[in-house]
């Protein structure tokens, strides 16, 4: 999808947007303006005093859970490398999820909020070396991250270099895993684990991960503190987040809201429906399928998405109309994420394009009235046999679609396809020819 | 001590030699790799399961001794 720079009208609460107070003049901002809008950033305070763990104790006391799609508490997992030598920190940018642009949107647009959030992540960890990975491809946003780079070296601000690298397009190749062993020298694909990187990373060092959302928001708890951080969202999941809202809403974009706002209330935010809504996918396609009803109410937040059958994943929301075909939607999908695997483990490499081909001909040829238990059949052995979470993010999508639309489902399989199998694709698949197809 | 079985998924081809060593843990999907029943190894079969991941042509299969959850 494009990016949009419309923080958009806000809920209300907490004074938003946070991360995204300096978007709607459609530039990037440079660091002048980056620093009137968001205030200057000092390292160690003011007096220079400040112990550089501190911000750790902080970032801790905030709640910051990882927004790059796994939740991982923040604080837990900078102290998990700090103290133990020399330490790296990866900035991921490369934006795995088709339907997802809200890292794209930062980087484009707020490079400053994020290059803070490497800097103090650095500090913190006792860093020596600091990478910002994007995909390879996108040129033009490499361009103006090493411009935003060379400008904060003329202003000596960051005393750890950034070293921006583009890595591989493929969806697996964003893993924190395949980044690491890519910027080892090896292929962009995932590792068995352990040793995960916090333990032994980019040339056996310890290797902070980070999303590049999450050191944002690192950049303004640095700034305004945990309290403030929590003033926002929920006890439970404080803070706010950026969703990219996607489908039949008046107007897709990215978004910033507070933990545990309802799905329901981020479509509104978005506009509304242009049309009747019969499902919303959140989380993206390592996400799930919830009815229309079943989604209005549920709060946006790591625990409300697993509780309503969902996944929270990077902040994804795509409305889905009742005039489309969830099942001819998610065929699609699946014959993309079947492909985009790294062929590595048998299970995923055999068993998804299996399910990827029994959800098409569910989708588009109908069954004789055991396609959809010949999916279910499928699903067990494909699940938590891979050495990354690709096999077991395709099988969440499927189950939650088997569920969302078995109505749909029953009726494809003893009756053929319906109707909306001719609507015109939702869903984003990226094409063949745009995006990267090497590993090295 | 108990002991618990892991494959690499990476490394497995495949081969079968260990659903043919230990069928009381181990049986095969439809494309020949190996799904664990359980990971836990009961203690009697310990022996056997050593003799699976030991003749594993690309020691694919790990036995390990069970870990202690860390917080």
């Amino acid at each position: 999808m494009t990016v949009t720079a419309s923080p958009g009208p806000q809920a209300a609460g907490a004074a938003l947007p946070r991360l995204l107070a300096g978007v709607g003049r459609e530039v990037v901002l440079g660091l002048a303006e980056h620093e009137r809008e968001y205030g200057t950033l000092w390292l160690r305070g003011p007096s220079g005093s400040r112990r550089p763990e501190r911000l750790i104790d902080i970032v801790e006391a905030a709640g910051l859970t990882g927004r790059g799609g796994a939740g991982f508490p923040t604080g837990r997992k900078m102290r998990s490398v700090a103290g133990r030598g020399e330490a790296v920190v990866v900035a991921n940018g490369a934006e795995g999820e088709p339907a997802s642009a809200k890292d794209r949107m930062l980087l484009s647009y707020l490079p400053h909020l994020v290059l803070d959030g490497i800097t103090l992540a650095a500090d913190a960890v006792g860093a020596t070396e600091a990478h910002l990975c994007v995909h390879r491809h996108e040129h033009d946003l490499i361009d103006g991250l090493a411009a935003a780079v060379a400008e904060r070296r003329r202003a000596g601000l960051d005393p750890v270099p950034i070293q921006i690298t583009g890595i591989p397009g493929r969806y697996v190749s964003s893993e924190q895993s395949s980044i690491v062993g890519y910027l080892n020298g090896g292929p962009a694909k995932p590792a068995f684990s352990p040793p995960r990187p916090h333990q032994s990373g980019v040339r056996g060092r310890p290797t902070l991960v980070n999303n590049v959302e999450t050191l944002a928001h690192v950049a303004l708890i640095a700034r305004h503190g945990d309290r403030w951080f929590r003033s926002a969202g929920l006890p439970s999941a404080p803070g706010t987040m950026l969703v990219t809202v996607d489908g039949a809403v008046r107007w897709p974009g990215v978004y910033e809201i507070e933990l545990g706002t309802g799905a329901g209330a981020v479509v509104a935010l978005a506009g509304g429906p242009t049309e009747d809504l019969q499902a919303l996918l959140i989380g993206g396609y390592f996400g799930a399928w919830l009815p229309a009803e079943v989604a209005w109410e549920a709060p946006l937040t790591q625990s409300g998405m697993r509780a309503a059958g969902g996944a929270l994943g990077a902040g994804i929301v795509v409305a889905l109309p009742g005039s489309s075909c969830g099942i001819a939607e998610t065929a699609r999908v699946m014959r993309y994420l079947a492909d985009q695997g790294a062929g590595q483990c048998g299970p995923c490499l055999m068993g998804l394009p299996a399910l990827a081909g029994a959800v098409a001909d569910l989708a588009f040829q109908g069954g004789r009235g055991s396609a959809v238990d010949a999916i279910a059949a499928l699903l067990p052995l494909i699940e938590r046999r891979g050495a990354c979470r690709h096999p077991d993010g395709a099988t969440q999508l499927v189950r939650s679609a088997m569920r969302a639309f078995i109505a749909d489902a029953r009726w494809h399989d003893h009756c053929g396809p319906c109707d909306g199998v001719r609507h015109a694709p939702l869903l984003p698949i990226p094409g063949d020819g745009e995006e990267d197809r090497d590993w090295a | 001590m108990s002991h618990q079985l892991r494959v690499n998924p990476i490394a497995c081809r495949g081969h079968g030699v260990c659903a043919e060593l230990l069928p009381e843990v181990i049986e095969m999907d439809p494309w020949g790799y190996p799904i664990l029943r359980s990971a836990v190894i009961p203690p009697g079969l310990v022996p056997h399961a050593r003799r699976a991941a030991a003749a594993c042509p690309v020691l694919a299969l790990m036995l390990e001794r069970a870990q202690v959850r860390r917080p």
